[in-house]
């Protein structure tokens, strides 16, 4: 059984904690990370390529160059996260011992492994994971997440699959709120969730880590849309650097996420902002497009 | 004696529960008007850069300069010493109104982050240490002649006191121990 207890993974739940209320971006070079932490940026996620330029060229994604992360690290006094690739304990251990803040184990790489995830107990350093579903979510806190995200679709500038996402997981939770206490094992099969998780929830109505939004957000309103849903945080990727002014464009998606209940602000800080990233369709992207369905 | 908590980013949230918890009027605050409504003030844990950026593009600054120069009652966690400290190292803007230098990230990287026990000073009631949770944690370098020290993280002053301002470089709200909490609301008039 979990134990929240445990000094090393209430120290790694505490980084989640502090970066509430935040914004996460997507950055590629130094001096993108400076721009992001100048605009207010809580965290920066080290990549190689921002998900839009992955989907678009193709190819095996990897995590960051080492010098590139480096590179944000020495830039940056806020957080600098690293994206892994699903189940490659190596460069999830490489990540470690460059001392990234917290590794993303992401979709949004080429999965290393089909079958498992990494065993984030075993690190020092916290790990995010993207979710579907409370299922999904539930799993990968029972390997050792500290924070768990929305998958949405990454690289697609629609934040319809966010949406999805989080109202499902909202959904779920509300759902194990009022079962039975005799219904949760079938329950827990239901959502292929550890059980003892699954009675934590019940009976605390939240997950047991804070619940981040990621994937398509590429406005203002669609930061709001994520906190107003019940995303504590936002993460957004190529939102902001595949838009025409990344430095404004950031700026008022950090405003927008800290006054999410005042649409007066949030209409203020949406003027002039140049145009965004364009979309993609979700409904014409084949199955084999969709970063969501990666993991389990 | 209402109490303000500073919502603009971190775990204000964390900080809100305590304080409701002992018996305190607690309000979010997310404008400089809401500012006008507190009695005190708390500044949570988070990222001092992303809380300093926001203050300042949002016309805070003046603001909440007088209400310090006025002796507004503070609690500040973490990022919230580091807005309040004379000096900061690596330099970042800050209020300067606690006489201490402190050095942001002294620890390391989040590797380092670690839960440790804060020795206090005599005179807290109850176990002579406290949890520490030290995240990403600041650690104060130099207290001036008007700054009391309470509590010590091994030699480093930990949990410090000048006139109504009580500064914490670890997370008292991420424990269940509400003492340093109670403590600013003694401090502060709200609590007796």
């Amino acid at each position: 059984m979990m134990n929240f207890d445990d000094p090393k993974f209430r120290v790694k739940v505490g980084l989640a904690e502090m970066l509430k209320g935040g914004v996460i971006m997507d950055v590629t070079t130094a001096d993108q990370a400076k721009i992001a932490e100048d605009a207010g940026a809580a965290a920066v996620m080290a990549l190689e390529r921002v998900p839009a330029d992955i989907r678009a060229e193709g190819g095996v994604a990897r995590m960051s160059p080492v010098e590139k992360i480096r590179e944000i690290q020495e830039a940056v006094s806020i957080p600098v996260m690293a994206k892994c690739r699903i189940g490659h304990i190596a460069e999830a251990r490489i990540l470690e011992a460059l001392e990234v803040d917290f590794i993303d184990e992401s979709e949004v790489l080429t999965p290393a492994d089909e079958e498992n995830h990494v065993d984030k107990h075993r690190f020092t350093v916290p790990f995010v994971c993207g979710c579907r579903n409370l299922g999904e979510a539930l799993r990968r806190i029972g390997e050792g997440a500290a924070l768990i995200r929305t998958k949405g679709e990454a690289g697609s500038g629609n934040i319809v699959e966010a949406v999805r996402h989080l109202r499902t997981v909202q959904r779920q939770i509300k759902t194990l709120t009022i079962l039975d206490e005799h219904e949760l094992m079938a329950e827990a099969k239901e959502l292929q969730a550890p059980y003892e998780l699954v009675c934590w929830v019940a009976e605390h109505g939240t997950l047991p880590v804070p619940n981040f939004a990621a994937g398509g957000v590429a406005t203002p309103a669609d930061a709001m849309l994520c906190m107003m849903l019940g995303a504590e945080s936002v993460f957004v990727g190529s939102g902001i650097f595949k838009s025409s002014d990344p430095a404004t464009r950031a700026g008022a998606i950090v405003g927008a996420v800290t006054h999410w209940q005042d649409p007066h602000k949030v209409a203020e800080l949406s003027v002039g902002l140049g145009e965004p990233m364009s979309g993609l369709d979700i409904a014409k992207l084949t199955p084999d497009e969709m970063l969501s369905r990666r993991g389990w | 004696m209402r109490c303000g908590v500073l919502a603009l980013q971190g775990d204000w949230e964390a900080h809100a529960r305590v304080l409701e918890r002992a018996g305190s009027e607690t309000i979010a605050v997310r404008t400089p008007e809401d500012l006008e409504a507190s009695d005190a003030l708390v500044l949570p844990g988070g990222e001092s850069t992303v809380v300093l950026r926001l203050l300042e593009r949002e016309g805070w600054m003046d603001r909440l300069t007088r209400r310090l120069a006025a002796g507004l009652p503070v609690l500040a966690t973490c990022a919230g010493v580091i807005l309040l400290a004379r000096d900061v190292t690596p330099p970042q803007a800050s209020f300067g109104v606690l006489d201490i230098a402190v050095r942001r990230n002294a620890y390391g990287r989040q590797v380092a982050s670690a839960i440790v026990p804060v020795r206090l000073a005599a005179g807290f009631e109850g176990p002579p240490t406290m949890e520490g949770v030290f995240i990403r944690a600041p650690r104060i370098e130099r207290v001036g002649p008007d700054v009391d020290v309470l509590g010590w993280r091994g030699d480093a002053p930990a949990l410090v006191r000048q006139g109504r301002i009580v500064a914490a470089t670890f997370h008292p709200e991420m424990t269940p121990d509400d003492r340093v909490h109670r403590y600013f609301l003694h401090v502060a008039g709200g609590l007796s």
